[in-house]
C-alpha cells in the first residue's frame, strides 16, 4: 500500500473581484509515495507545493481528482490520527506556552494527562527547547517557533509526516537538526513528505523527489536517476597554475573552460570524458596545487528555469 | 464531545490570557462608584437606579464580549494560520466550530455570573444603608431574586448574539461580521415595529415583507425584561422558559448554518 497516492488531483481558484477568472493552482497531479520513503516535493515559489499539501490535509478541497493517505481518502479523521503536518511559517496561539500548546494538541489525540506530559516533555527535549517551554509563544523567535512546529507535527508518532518548507527561516545549525530529525523519523519507519525549493535539502535526505512548476509535475523519481541531475563535468580549483601548463592541458582537450581567480589561481571546468584524477596528476606534475574538486551538475534552479521557460505561463483556463 | 471540550477550554484560556475578564474590574468599579455618588445626590430612588444600571451594564459588557470575541473566533484562527495545524489533527470541522462557540459561551457564563454576584453584593450593601420604613416603600426588596430571571434572559440573548457573530465570521471578515451582528442586534430590539408595519404603510407587499422579516430576524426585544423586574412586575417562569427555548432553537439553526458553511470552506 502506498503512503500517499493522488490521481489527477486538480485545484482551481477564482481570482479577481469583479470578473473572477479561474486560476490553475494544481493541474492533474498524479503521484505515488511509498511507505518509508523520504520524499522531496520540489519547485519554485508558487509552483503548487503548498496547494498540494493543503489538499492532502483537506484544508482545501480539490476541484477534481482524488487523494488517499494510508489507503484512505484524505480528511478521514482516523487517518489524521496517524499523520503529522508542519505548515509553512507556522503560527500558533501566542498566548499559550510551548508546553501548553503541545498538551492541547496531544489532548486532541485522546492521550491521558500523564501520557500527554510524557510526550510533551520528551518532544521538547528532542527539538531542543529547554526552559523556554514555559514562556508564551509570543516571545519566541522564528527559529524557535519552527521547532515547536516540528514538535507538534510528530506528537502522535505519525506514520506519515508532511513538512512544508521545514528549513525555512532556520540557521545552519537548525537546518542540520531538521535533517537529523527527518533521518530519525525515516529510521523509525515513517514516511516523510517534505516540500522545499532548495535542491541540496532534497539531495541530502530524499530517496525520491517530484518537481513541480506552474502547478504541473515536470519530473519525478530518484534524484540520482533523473537525467537532469547527472554529473556533466567537474570543477577544479588550483593554485600555482602556470600559463604554460594551462595551455598544455587545453591543447589536450582536458579543460572546457578556465576562469582566472587572481594570481596563479584558476577555476577549471573539466569535461566528463577524461577521469579527473588523470588531469589532476597531469597538472600536479607541472607544479599546480589542487584546492578543490566538485562535480558539476544542473542545479535545481537551472532545471526550474528550463521548465519555467518551456511551460506555458498562462495558468488560466482560457476564455472561461 | 471530548474534542469540543478541549477546544472550548482553549477559547476560555485565550480570553483569560487576553485579559477579557478585566472588564469585570471596570464593571465593579462602575457600580461601586455610582452607588457612592447616588448616596450623595439622591434620596429614595438609589436602589432602583442601581438595579437599572447594573442590569444594563451586565447586558452591555456581555454584548461587547459576545460581538468582539465572537467575530474573531474563526477569523483569527484563519488569519494567523493557526487553523492549519489544528485541522490537521483528528478533529472534525464541526467540532472546531462548536468548541469555539462553547468556549465563548463559557467565557460569557463566567463573566455574567461574576457580574451578577458583584451586582447583588452592591445591592445587599445598599440594603443595609436604609431604615426599615424606607425599604418597605420600595416596589421590591433590594436583593430581589426575581432579577435573576432578567439576568438569565440576558445570558440567552448573549448566546444568541455570539451565534450570530460566529455565523457571520465563518464567511466574512471581522468588520463586516461586527457590522452585521450589531445591525441584527439593533433591528432585533425594534422588531415590534416590523410586526405592526401595516399600520404605517399602505402597500400590502411592504407589510407582508415586514411581517416576514419580523419572523425571520431574531426578536431580541423578547429577551429584555429588565424594566419589569426593576419595577417588580410579574415575569412568569413560563415566559422565561419559552423565550429561552426560542433562543435555543434560533442558536441551533445558526450553528447548523455555521457548521455547514465552515465544512466546505477552503483555507488558502
Amino acid at each position: 500500500m502506498d503512503a500517499i497516492r493522488t490521481e489527477a488531483l486538480t485545484k482551481h481558484y477564482r481570482v479577481g473581484f469583479w470578473r473572477p477568472r479561474p486560476y490553475v493552482a494544481l493541474d492533474a497531479l498524479t503521484l505515488r509515495v511509498g511507505r518509508g520513503d523520504v520524499f522531496g516535493f520540489l519547485g519554485p515559489n508558487g509552483a503548487g507545493k503548498t496547494t498540494t499539501l493543503k489538499l492532502l490535509l483537506q484544508l482545501i478541497y480539490p476541484t477534481s481528482g482524488r487523494a488517499d493517505v494510508l489507503g484512505r481518502p484524505v480528511g478521514d479523521v482516523d487517518v489524521r490520527r496517524r499523520i503529522g503536518y508542519l505548515p509553512e511559517n507556522p503560527c500558533f496561539y501566542d498566548y499559550l506556552t510551548a508546553e501548553e500548546l503541545l498538551e492541547y494538541f496531544a489532548s486532541l489525540f485522546g492521550y491521558g494527562p500523564a501520557e500527554r506530559r510524557r510526550r510533551v516533555a520528551a518532544l521538547l527535549d528532542e527539538v531542543g527547547i529547554g526552559a523556554e517551554r514555559r514562556l508564551q509563544l509570543r516571545k519566541f523567535s522564528k527559529g524557535m517557533l519552527q521547532r515547536v512546529g516540528i514538535a507538534q507535527a510528530v506528537i502522535n508518532d505519525p506514520e506519515v509526516v508532511f513538512f512544508d518548507e521545514p528549513m525555512s527561516g532556520l540557521d545552519p545549525l537548525g537546518r542540520r537538526e531538521i535533517r537529523e530529525l527527518v533521518l530519525r523519523m525515516r529510521d523509525r519507519g515513517a514516511t516523510v513528505f517534505f516540500s522545499s525549493h532548495v535542491l541540496s535539502d532534497a539531495e541530502a535526505l530524499c530517496s525520491r523527489v517530484a518537481i513541480l512548476a506552474h502547478g504541473r509535475l515536470v519530473g519525478s523519481g530518484a534524484l540520482s536517476d533523473m537525467a537532469a541531475f547527472q554529473v556533466r563535468g567537474w570543477e577544479l580549483v588550483v593554485n600555482n597554475l602556470t600559463p604554460a601548463a594551462l595551455e598544455h592541458a587545453r591543447s589536450l582537450g582536458r579543460i572546457a573552460r578556465a576562469d582566472a581567480l587572481g594570481g596563479s589561481r584558476y577555476a577549471l571546468e573539466l569535461p566528463l570524458s577524461t577521469p579527473p584524477e588523470r588531469i589532476l596528476a597531469d597538472l600536479a606534475a607541472h607544479g599546480a596545487q589542487p584546492v578543490s574538486l566538485n562535480p558539476l551538475r544542473e542545479t535545481l534552479e537551472d532545471f526550474y528555469l528550463r521548465h519555467i521557460a518551456a511551460a506555458p505561463t498562462d495558468r488560466g483556463l482560457g476564455a472561461a | 464531545m471530548r474534542i469540543i471540550g478541549h477546544v472550548a477550554l482553549n477559547v476560555f484560556k485565550e480570553s483569560v490570557r487576553d485579559k477579557v475578564l478585566y472588564n469585570l474590574v471596570v464593571f465593579a468599579v462602575l457600580l461601586i462608584a455610582v452607588s457612592y455618588l447616588l448616596g450623595q445626590l439622591t434620596a429614595g430612588q438609589d436602589v432602583k437606579i442601581i438595579k437599572d444600571l447594573g442590569l444594563a451594564a451586565i447586558a452591555t459588557f456581555g454584548l461587547l464580549i459576545a460581538v468582539f470575541i465572537g467575530i474573531g473566533l474563526v477569523w483569527k484562527e484563519v488569519e494567523r494560520r493557526s487553523i492549519y495545524s489544528l485541522l490537521s489533527k483528528p478533529i472534525r470541522r464541526h467540532e472546531f466550530v462548536l468548541g469555539k462557540y462553547a468556549g465563548l459561551g463559557l467565557t460569557l457564563l463566567v463573566n455574567v455570573a461574576i457580574m451578577t454576584v458583584a451586582f447583588y453584593a452592591v445591592l445587599a450593601y445598599m440594603n443595609t444603608q436604609f431604615p426599615e420604613n424606607v425599604r418597605a416603600a420600595w416596589p421590591a426588596p433590594a436583593t430581589d431574586p426575581g432579577m435573576l430571571r432578567a439576568v438569565a434572559l440576558v445570558f440567552v440573548e448573549l448566546l444568541l448574539v455570539t451565534a450570530i457573530a460566529l455565523f457571520f465570521s465563518t464567511f466574512s471578515g471581522p468588520f463586516l461580521a461586527a457590522a452585521l451582528t450589531f445591525g441584527l442586534w439593533i433591528i432585533g430590539h425594534f422588531n415590534a415595529d416590523l410586526r405592526n408595519f401595516e399600520a404605517v404603510v399602505d402597500s400590502r407587499a411592504a407589510a407582508y415583507a415586514a411581517r416576514a422579516l419580523y419572523y425571520v430576524l431574531p426578536n431580541f426585544a423578547a429577551f429584555d425584561v429588565k424594566t419589569q423586574v426593576v419595577y417588580a412586575l410579574p415575569v412568569p417562569a413560563s415566559y422565561v422558559a419559552m423565550t429561552a427555548l426560542y433562543g435555543v432553537v434560533y442558536i441551533a439553526m445558526l450553528l447548523t448554518g455555521s457548521v455547514m458553511i465552515f465544512a466546505r470552506r477552503d483555507f488558502k
